[in-house]
């Protein structure tokens, strides 16, 4: 358990970014992955009375406050509408009900964890990060940055661009992925991602006029395949994620292209 | 017979489900101590100097303990019978640290967050020594775990410290070599299976503190209250008679708690302070330092008929005690006499084990003991020779199974008084469709269906070592307290004692009041372990209310004023017989209560020269997905010969809950150590027990045998469940793949990647 | 930070630690049925209702819960003895550690779900770990108290 001297709960963005310039002070998300470091912090800025607890949904893309919990996403009519069970599949396998009513998307985001089934969900798809002061970065150039003391504010995701279908493999049910994926397709393009290799998600595309070619898209998957690094932990050695990787990839396009026969 | 036998609920059940404060953490006094530990980061070192000076001046803190602290006298943490047969090996905290996670300080203090704030302030120089950690090369190896010269071995065990050995011992049947030449085909296998922790809900936890008579009282989540007040003594070196231990309700054991595990802890320090104090382990705590099941390899040679008679089976274990030998030289000899036990027609058998110190953390006792692994090593072999020998693993076992009648040559010469075995196996496969679905089916989206099968065997009881008295007193308008010292951790022996007394006494059950036990009141036991509780304290019970009931007759006959042999006792009345008249029940304990009447009151001893073994056949059915290697058990069958069932709800409960956690073992629990010989999966985030959506449905049925000289015919249930899902497991991926995996846990990452190479060549 | 929070319908106004977890803020307040189980937000034991979701209190701090409702086991003992009589009768609680997060959880999804399928039931309650039972004595109990609750709505 961490340990924190004090805590504030914000008024204003402004305030939390002047706080968040001390390197000993936190950013506050459900506190589920928090609770296990043992940091020392000086100032815990909790960001719960800004409102940053909704969906809203504008013409073209769905805006998600950083202190939306997975459960809500999960169980929220107008990500449904807009995704399916894209990020149900993605989120379904996370530790419990319990777990997910806690953990925020924000500090999902900010963590960037290596197994994340949230940045390789949010990665395929037309994600911006929005972060305090302004700067809105895709979620692909997020997930490669370093740790800052940089605060997630909302994430924005475009409407009706991409399908996009996810798989997982995990030892257990409710274990930490060994390794997980994600496919979409706009179209033209299929986006691919890879993760808890058990290193983040990272995005391949191809382009692809025809999504019904299964032969050409097998050789995209097999080109990540060969191109991506794998590495071994506790979970699985890298020759089983390497193994894995082909067969989730098709799977995840099993349930993608059926989608898109289902739309059709 | 109104309870025994029937669906009863727990005498605690509500009291559970409603949330109340019942438990060791619950009731802790408000002004205890916080006691933490500081533990070795390293698997092997030696404390070459210890600070707390600046530790000491943390407001808050009240005391902190080190090796110069505490007494000198070596002690087992083994819940067992004086004099154990687990070495003294111990000491509350010692200068050579023998495994990572091994104490090096003990910090009291008002609060957690002192406690937390001294333990970093505590500066220890270590002089790290290379530790060892492989077991198997552990036999003379240079690096010896105990150098220490006031090291004690109690029983002759064959310890030989100086050599890594812990215990090691050899029997045989027959001649085996002999045997093996005779037989058309002989395997010779070895087998691998992990230290597994007992993840039991409720971590290890315990307070203490000086009652009103100047004595120590220790309240604690044991199994082993009566052992834990002679351990304590031995290890602070205070008098028996100073100690007093209190079991509440315990959240799981699992044989856990069959150890001394946190109780010296706070121990010492309420006898240094004189304050109240309390310990709780953490998650990580209870699995890096607790007491987990045994690591050990398993070597079989097993030999058959080409038509299928098994001739001879050779076995030899080496086990892991880890850095301390708690249940070390016991368990391992399960591994042997309950494994071979299960084959009736052997020409000869042979066992023969080492036990080994490491610097890896000490073993203990959990759930099936030994017969775990052994079950597990002879199970697999005897499915690898039907196999080989292209016979039905469940029609090689129909031939060569144990039967009622035969003398178990390798089970200490017992006597089979009652096995239904053959009848649960048929009953097993009928729940499963073993002949429709064996061995296996491809389904259309590429994944196997496959069945595999495996007996299994424990006792009841450690015959001619565990004792259980019992004592029960009819009170004023004639209900009874029964005072038993065997634990109910969970598993609801308060209840099923209950139900058999309330049978013995033709009684409503809640006429019976039980409570937990309480060294200072309860009669003497060795406690719950050795799946003793409903086999050895269940006879207890059943003479102390036999005696009872004679007294009670007795005494009404002469209220009646007549002879104890014109009279009777009906449970509600003595009558006479001739002319009906009667005094009640009611009467009797009022009566029994008035000066010039004795009150009335029977105590028993039981312990039992034999431990009648139940039986078990378990069938698994799963799905492989090939591609990825995951095998989801999507059904089990259990078969169970328990003799007479207590209690149907909690036989089937303690069944369901027993066959998970061997699933658990055969498919997930996975301990790892890092390069310093740190547990790295010391946690519920990496150690993944099964949750339930990991499981497909358990059906769980009954073949009673009649034990003769149990309660009612009845015979243990708590241990011997855990034993089949291992080796069926095995068998069933080996009807889907055609592969034998021959370590445990077997991974959904060895599968796949096996397959893949079988598919490459 | 003082914090007002009602607790099983009482209202509390508390001087708490910034890292105090709620777990330990609610024990402190007699809601003794809240327990630990490990360190890792990965058992369930501590399943709370938080402004009637089910929440773990291990991982929620006790500054969040200012303002908010939160509901123990304490507070729902009509609930606990109605379903709990349906796990005694199965022998489902064992040990009973685990059982008040599960019922807590068991609760919510009574209010969450409709008509749920054995599966349903087993995803919503997956975060509820047991080491005694196997789940399946828990599964029967769920599915008798669920038959249960729909006659009693039907009369």
């Amino acid at each position: 358990m961490f340990k924190a001297q004090n805590y504030a709960k914000v008024t204003s963005l402004t305030e939390a970014l002047e706080l968040n310039k001390k390197r000993t002070n936190k950013v506050l998300g459900g506190g589920c992955w928090m609770k296990m470091g043992k940091k020392n912090i000086n100032t815990l800025i909790d960001l719960s009375g800004l409102g940053l607890d909704k969906i809203t949904e504008t013409d073209d893309e769905i805006i998600i406050g950083s202190l939306v919990t997975l459960r809500d996403i999960e169980t929220s009519p107008v990500i449904e509408k807009n995704f399916g069970n894209f990020f149900k599949d993605a989120f379904t396998h996370i530790v419990g009900v319990q777990f997910r009513n806690c953990a925020t998307i924000g500090g999902s985001v900010f963590s960037r964890f290596g197994f994340s089934d949230i940045v390789t969900s949010l990665i395929v798809l037309d994600t911006k990060i929005e972060l305090a002061g302004g700067e809105t970065v895709s979620m692909e150039e997020y997930s490669e940055r370093d740790y800052d003391n940089d605060i997630v504010v909302n994430i924005h995701i475009k409407k009706g661009g991409r399908k996009a279908a996810y798989e997982s493999f995990r030892n257990t049910q409710t274990d930490i992925p060994v390794l997980n994926c994600s496919l979409a397709y706009d179209g033209k393009k299929l986006y691919a991602a890879v993760g808890a290799r058990p290193m983040r998600g990272k995005v391949s595309t191809m382009d692809c006029p025809d999504v019904e070619n299964s032969e050409e898209v097998f050789k995209f998957f097999e080109k990540i395949q060969a191109e991506t690094e794998f590495g071994t932990n506790t979970r699985a050695s890298k020759e089983y994620r390497k193994h894995l990787s082909l067969v989730l990839l098709k799977r995840v396009y099993k349930k993608l292209v059926c989608k898109e026969g289902d739309a059709k | 017979m109104k309870y025994v036998n029937a669906h009863i609920r727990k005498k605690d059940a509500m009291s559970l489900v409603t949330g109340k404060p019942v438990y060791t953490g619950d009731i802790v006094p408000q002004n205890a101590l916080v006691v933490k530990l500081l533990r070795s980061p390293h698997a092997r070192a030696e404390i070459t100097d210890i600070n707390t000076a600046a530790a000491m001046k943390v407001p808050g803190v009240e005391c902190i303990l080190t090796y110069k602290d505490v007494p000198n006298s070596r002690f087992t943490t083994a819940g067992q019978t004086y004099p154990e047969p687990s070495p003294y090996d111990r000491l509350i905290l010692d200068k050579l640290l023998r495994c990572a996670g091994d104490p090096v300080a003990i910090v009291a203090a008002e609060n957690e967050k002192a406690a937390d704030k001294a333990l970093k302030l505590i500066k220890v120089k270590y002089n790290i020594l290379e530790p060892l950690m492989d077991f198997t090369k552990a036999i003379d190896n240079p690096i010896i775990v105990h150098p220490e010269d006031n090291f004690k071995a109690l029983c002759n065990t064959r310890t030989d410290k100086d050599r890594n050995i812990c215990s090691s011992d050899v029997f045989e049947v027959g001649n085996v070599e002999e045997a093996l030449k005779n037989c058309d085909v002989v395997l010779e296998r070895t087998y691998n299976t992990k230290a597994n922790s007992q993840a039991m809900m409720e971590t290890f936890r315990t307070f203490t503190y000086i009652d009103e008579y100047g004595r120590l009282n220790v309240v604690s989540s044991t199994q082993v209250p009566f052992h834990v007040r002679r351990i304590l003594s031995d290890a602070l070196e205070i008098p028996k008679s100073k100690i007093r231990v209190v079991k509440p309700r315990i959240g799981g054991g699992f044989g856990a708690k069959q150890s001394v595990v946190s109780e010296q802890f706070p121990a010492i320090v309420t006898m240094k302070t004189g304050r109240a104090a309390y310990i709780v382990y953490t998650r990580g705590e209870s699995m890096t330092n607790g007491s987990p099941r045994h690591q050990m390899q398993m070597k079989v040679r097993i030999g058959a008929d080409r038509d299928g008679r098994i001739k001879a089976m050779d076995l030899y274990a080496l086990s892991n005690a880890g850095a301390y030998g708690d249940h070390g030289p016991t368990t391992i000899g399960l591994v042997g006499h309950k494994s071979l036990s299960l084959y009736g027609n052997l020409e000869a058998a042979r066992f023969a084990c080492d036990v080994v110190y490491t610097n890896t953390m000490g073993g203990g006792a959990y759930r099936g003991y030994g017969a775990t692994q052994g079950i597990y090593a002879i199970e697999t072999a005897v499915n690898e020779i039907a196999a080989e020998l292209n016979i039905d693993p469940c029609k090689i076992r129909e031939m060569n199974m144990v039967k009622e009648g035969q003398t178990m040559e390798t089970y200490y010469g017992e006597p089979c008084n009652s096995c239904t075995l053959d009848k649960c196996m048929a009953k097993a496969k009928e729940m499963i469709d073993w002949d429709s679905k064996y061995p296996a089916k491809k389904l259309d989206n590429g994944h196997i269906r496959s069945v595999g099968v495996a007996m299994a065997m424990q006792g009841s009881g450690i015959s001619g070592v565990d004792i259980a008295n019992a004592e029960i007193r009819l009170n004023d308008d004639g209900f009874y307290t029964l005072l038993i010292g065997c634990t109910d951790m969970g598993t609801g022996c308060d209840t099923i004692l209950s139900q058999m007394a309330a049978d013995c006494l033709d009684c409503d059950i809640d006429k019976i009041a039980v409570r937990g036990v309480d060294t200072d009141q309860s009669p003497y036991d060795t406690g719950s372990y050795a799946s003793s509780t409903t086999y050895v304290t269940g006879m207890a019970v059943v003479k102390t209310c036999q005696e009872l009931r004679e007294k009670i007759l007795e005494t009404g006959c002469k209220l009646l004023g007549i002879d104890k042999e014109k009279g009777d006792f009906d449970g509600e009345k003595v009558f006479d017989l001739e002319t009906g008249k009667s005094v009640s029940l009611s009467e009797i304990g009022y009566a029994s209560f008035e000066g010039h009447n004795k009150s009335l009151s029977a105590s028993c001893s039981h312990s039992s020269p034999i431990s009648p073994p139940p039986f078990m056949v378990g069938i698994a059915e799963i799905d492989l997905d090939p591609e990825t290697g995951y095998v989801q058990v999507v059904d089990y069958a259990a078969a169970v010969d328990c003799g007479t069932v207590v209690n149907r709800n909690l036989a089937r409960v303690q069944t369901e809950g027993g066959i998970v956690q061997g699933i658990g073992m055969a498919l997930y629990e996975d301990i790892q150590y890092n390069e310093q010989g740190r547990m790295i999966n010391n946690s519920f985030l990496q150690y993944k027990i099964p949750a339930r959506t990991d499981l497909g449905t358990i059906k769980v049925e009954f073949e009673s045998s009649y034990e003769p000289t149990g309660p009612f015919g009845a015979k243990s249930i708590g241990e011997l469940v855990i034993n089949t899902p291992s080796p069926a497991i095995t068998d069933a991926i080996y009807n889907a793949t055609g592969l034998f995996f021959r370590s445990l846990p077997i991974k959904a990452e060895q599968i796949a990647l096996a397959l893949a190479e079988k598919k490459d060549k | 930070m003082i914090i007002t929070v009602k607790i099983n319908g009482k209202t509390y106004k508390d001087e708490v630690a910034p890292d105090t977890v709620l777990l330990d803020y609610l024990r402190s307040h007699g809601c003794y049925s809240v327990k630990r189980g490990c360190e890792t937000s990965n058992c369930g034991l501590c399943t709370v209702h938080m402004d009637s979701k089910p929440v773990l209190s291990c991982s929620v701090l006790a500054v969040r819960a200012d303002g908010q409702e939160i509901t123990t086991l304490e507070g729902l003992q009509k609930e606990a003895e109605e379903f709990g009589a349906f796990l005694a009768d199965e022998g489902g609680e064992q040990c009973g550690f685990c059982s008040p997060g599960f019922i807590m959880n068991v609760l919510a999804m009574v209010k969450e779900l409709k008509n749920p399928t054995d599966e349903e039931i087993k995803k919503y309650l997956e975060g509820n770990l047991c080491r005694c039972t196997g789940y399946q004595s828990q599964m029967r109990a769920v599915k008798k108290y669920l038959d249960f609750k729909q006659k009693e709505e039907q009369k």
